[in-house]
């Protein structure tokens, strides 16, 4: 698998934001680091993480006011920056994936995504993702809930 | 002369300062004592002399939401308080047998845990620092009991460190610390520090190394009885005949260094890690439930606020009851907002843009807990651990005992994982019956003869599916923090948000407190100045 977290891709970079993100991260841990792996392959990414809210069918759910959107049939999605915009930045309750996937496994499952669950056959390519993440990645401050 | 004060008079002067000076004065005076420092909480707020007739409605009966009711109340406000769930305490919250959890998906597990067994999904530990939580659990009468987070006798795993086999906490750490001072001295000696330290500083820094890192007289690490003492023996003291001990074997410094002791030795320093800590008896929502007392009456439980508006006359929420279906407005003069940013920024509420912009902001970090009911307490029976972590670097973060009820017969619930980041999201993109076996081999490696041997039944709690609230807390980045908190905590017209994701405490039922306390005499002031 890759390591390369779009975080690391900037540090090497800028210098700052991997010590940043270190730093940060100091407490939030169960008290140790893991080494959870994440796949490659743009299916398995959607069953390993994105599955854990959008569900194994794509759909959503939850109730008006208290949704998780639909990916499956999702207009929204046929344009490809948008879902970047989203991996990269974050919205609403959903955070950024930066320092959790690589662009390689961003644009695998966006790939997958766009392509499995709805209707648009054109890859997203880690040349996508590069072009849209203009601007440092988020880093997050410590919290308690990873631990 | 401050010097010569005992405790007692102490207190007696800061209660004297306190009334003279008020608050302020007393939070000044004591941390010049060196006693106020790790807080910001000066006591419950006293407000008074609300106007006559006054209404606040309250969203939310999570912590934030019904201390604001509390302390309102006291004021001389007349509160309602609106809740989503058919229970108080929001994420303060314990799972017991005969509980039914329904995600968002539609899984439903049924609890099958023992009576007085529970799982804490959420909150479990409690800083001896965050006192404006310990005030509240005091007057409310929850009683608390230790929570035993350092346990040198538990475990630590990693895959690819002593051929995957757990080691002692105690002996992985005793080793770091034997080495590294054992390195520290070499190099001192040789003088490799000369310029960096004085000659009087590197005598005693040599001697601190000796002693502190149990060296031997050629300043070595080599595991003799002394060292012993600290890691354990090979052959404990005895008593009469054989009694001598003899030493246990030191790892070697890169075996050491593979297990990562580290990360677990600074987790153990935060500040907010730090012993002693705290857990109420009987599970945390006995904190939930303590406020409920308090104000129980002015709850309506199963009511999902679905619209927030305001003028200027007053607030209304429309809702929906999810028991009945019917739905209702309730009105306010004033309005005290604890939702999670996540269900609020779905919400249509009629605050400004800059707020609504902050909500959409704010996203929200996952989490999955897992309480394994095992049919005795093995841990303490066959490896003498009581209460604690064992860590691990697979996706459950670490399998933690129970902290109270030791020496018990039947049947235990202890914590099977704590996973969170990508490991949370593997673990809750799983059926409830995939988490628990994958939870079951993952903790195996700690005890292999008895894990599966001894299970009996599971739960698990995966935050970003718990309908009232799709994730775990706030994420909040230094770059967030500038552009949108001033913004989110600002009073809006008559509303006025509070919670864990509204301080700088977040993730900690402390935050979602000092954030209320906050929100509340900002509510007052304008309420008295309108
Ligand atoms: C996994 C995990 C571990 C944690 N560990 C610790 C710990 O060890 N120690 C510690 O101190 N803190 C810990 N915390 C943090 C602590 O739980 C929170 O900071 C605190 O409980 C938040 O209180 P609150 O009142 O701000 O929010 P909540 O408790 O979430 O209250 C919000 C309430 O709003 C209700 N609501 C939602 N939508 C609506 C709606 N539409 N209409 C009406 N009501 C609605 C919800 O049902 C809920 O009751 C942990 C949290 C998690 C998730």
């Amino acid at each position: 698998m890759s390591v390369r977290t779009v975080s690391q891709m900037f540090a090497a970079t800028a210098g700052l934001a991997l010590v940043a993100a270190v730093a940060a991260r100091a407490q939030d841990a169960p008290g140790g680091v893991t080494t959870v792996q994440v796949s490659d392959e743009g299916r398995e990414v959607y069953e390993q993480i994105c599955q854990a809210c959008h569900m194994a069918d794509a759909r959503g759910g939850g109730g008006a006011g208290a949704a998780i959107p639909a990916l499956a049939d999702n207009p929204k999605l046929a344009e490809k920056d948008y879902p970047i915009m989203l991996l990269l930045k974050g919205r609403g309750g959903m955070p950024w994936f930066t320092d959790m996937l690589t662009p390689e496994q961003m644009a695998a499952v966006l790939t997958y995504v766009r392509g499995h669950f709805n209707a648009y056959p054109d890859p997203v390519t880690v040349a996508d993702i590069t072009r849209v993440s203009t601007a440092p990645p988020p880093v997050r401050e410590c919290d308690t809930c990873g631990k | 002369m401050l010097s010569d004060m005992s405790p007692r008079s102490r207190r007696q002067l800061l209660s004297m300062i306190g009334k003279a000076g008020g608050g302020l004065a007393m939070y000044q005076a004591m941390t010049v004592f060196g006693h106020a420092a790790e807080t910001r909480f000066t006591g419950p707020p006293q407000l008074t002399g609300a106007r006559k007739g006054s209404t606040v409605l309250v969203l939310g009966a999570g912590l934030a939401g019904m201390l604001a009711a509390h302390e309102l109340t006291k004021a001389g406000y007349k509160v309602q308080v609106l809740e989503f769930q058919d229970r108080p305490g929001g994420r303060n919250y314990s799972v017991r047998g005969g509980d039914k959890i329904v995600e968002v998906g539609g899984a439903v597990q049924n609890v099958g845990y023992a009576p007085g067994n529970y799982l804490n999904p959420g909150p479990w530990r409690i800083p001896h620092h965050h006192r404006t939580l310990l005030h509240y659990t005091k007057a409310f009468g929850v009683e608390l009991e230790p929570f035993i987070q350092l346990n040198h006798n538990t475990l630590v795993h990693r895959k690819d460190a002593f051929g995957g086999k757990p080691q002692r906490y105690r002996e992985l750490s005793v080793d770091f610390k034997g080495h590294v001072a054992e390195l520290l001295g070499k190099s001192l000696n040789a003088g490799a520090l000369d310029s960096s330290v004085t000659r009087e500083d590197k005598e005693k820094l040599i001697d601190a190394m000796r002693q502190w890192g149990v060296l031997d007289g050629d300043m070595k690490f080599t595991g003799d009885l002394r060292v012993s003492a600290q890691r354990g023996y090979d052959k404990a003291p005895g008593g009469g005949v054989g009694g001598a001990p003899t030493p246990s074997k030191i790892n070697s410094l890169s075996d050491v260094l593979s297990s990562q002791v580290w990360s677990q030795i600074g987790f153990f320093f935060s500040y907010v890690m730090q012993t002693t800590m705290f857990q109420p008896k009987g599970g945390m929502d006995m904190i939930g439930k303590g406020f409920y007392r308090q104000v129980g009456k002015m709850v309506r439980l199963n009511t999902k606020v679905t619209r927030i508006a305001q003028d200027d006359k007053g607030v209304t929420a429309n809702w929906t009851d999810t028991v009945t279906g019917q739905s209702g407005e309730s009105k306010a003069d004033w309005m005290v907002c604890t939702i999670p940013a996540t269900i609020l920024s779905q919400i249509d509420i009629q605050v400004s843009d800059t707020k609504k912009a902050a909500l959409k902001a704010l996203p929200y970090s996952n989490s999955v807990k897992i309480g394994l009911e095992m049919k005795r307490r093995f841990w303490e029976e066959d490896y003498s651990i009581y209460g604690g972590h064992s860590f691990t670097d697979q996706a459950i973060g670490l399998v933690s005992y129970p902290n109270n009820n030791f020496f018990q017969d039947g049947p235990a619930v202890l914590l099977g994982a704590f996973a969170g980041r990508a490991g949370g999201y593997q673990f809750a993109g799983m059926t409830p019956e995939q988490r628990i076996q994958t939870a079951l081999d993952m903790g195996s490696v700690f005890h292999p003869a008895e894990y599966r041997k001894e299970f009996r039944t599971g739960a698990s709690v995966a935050w970003s599916r718990m309908p009232w609230i799709l994730g775990c807390c706030a994420s909040w980045t230094e770059q967030s923090r500038e552009d949108h908190y001033d913004n989110l905590v600002a009073m809006d017209g008559r509303i006025v948000l509070a919670g864990e994701h509204a301080s700088y405490y977040g993730c900690w039922m402390e935050g979602a407190l000092l954030s209320s306390l906050d929100a509340i005499k900002r509510l007052h002031q304008r309420a008295l100045a309108a």
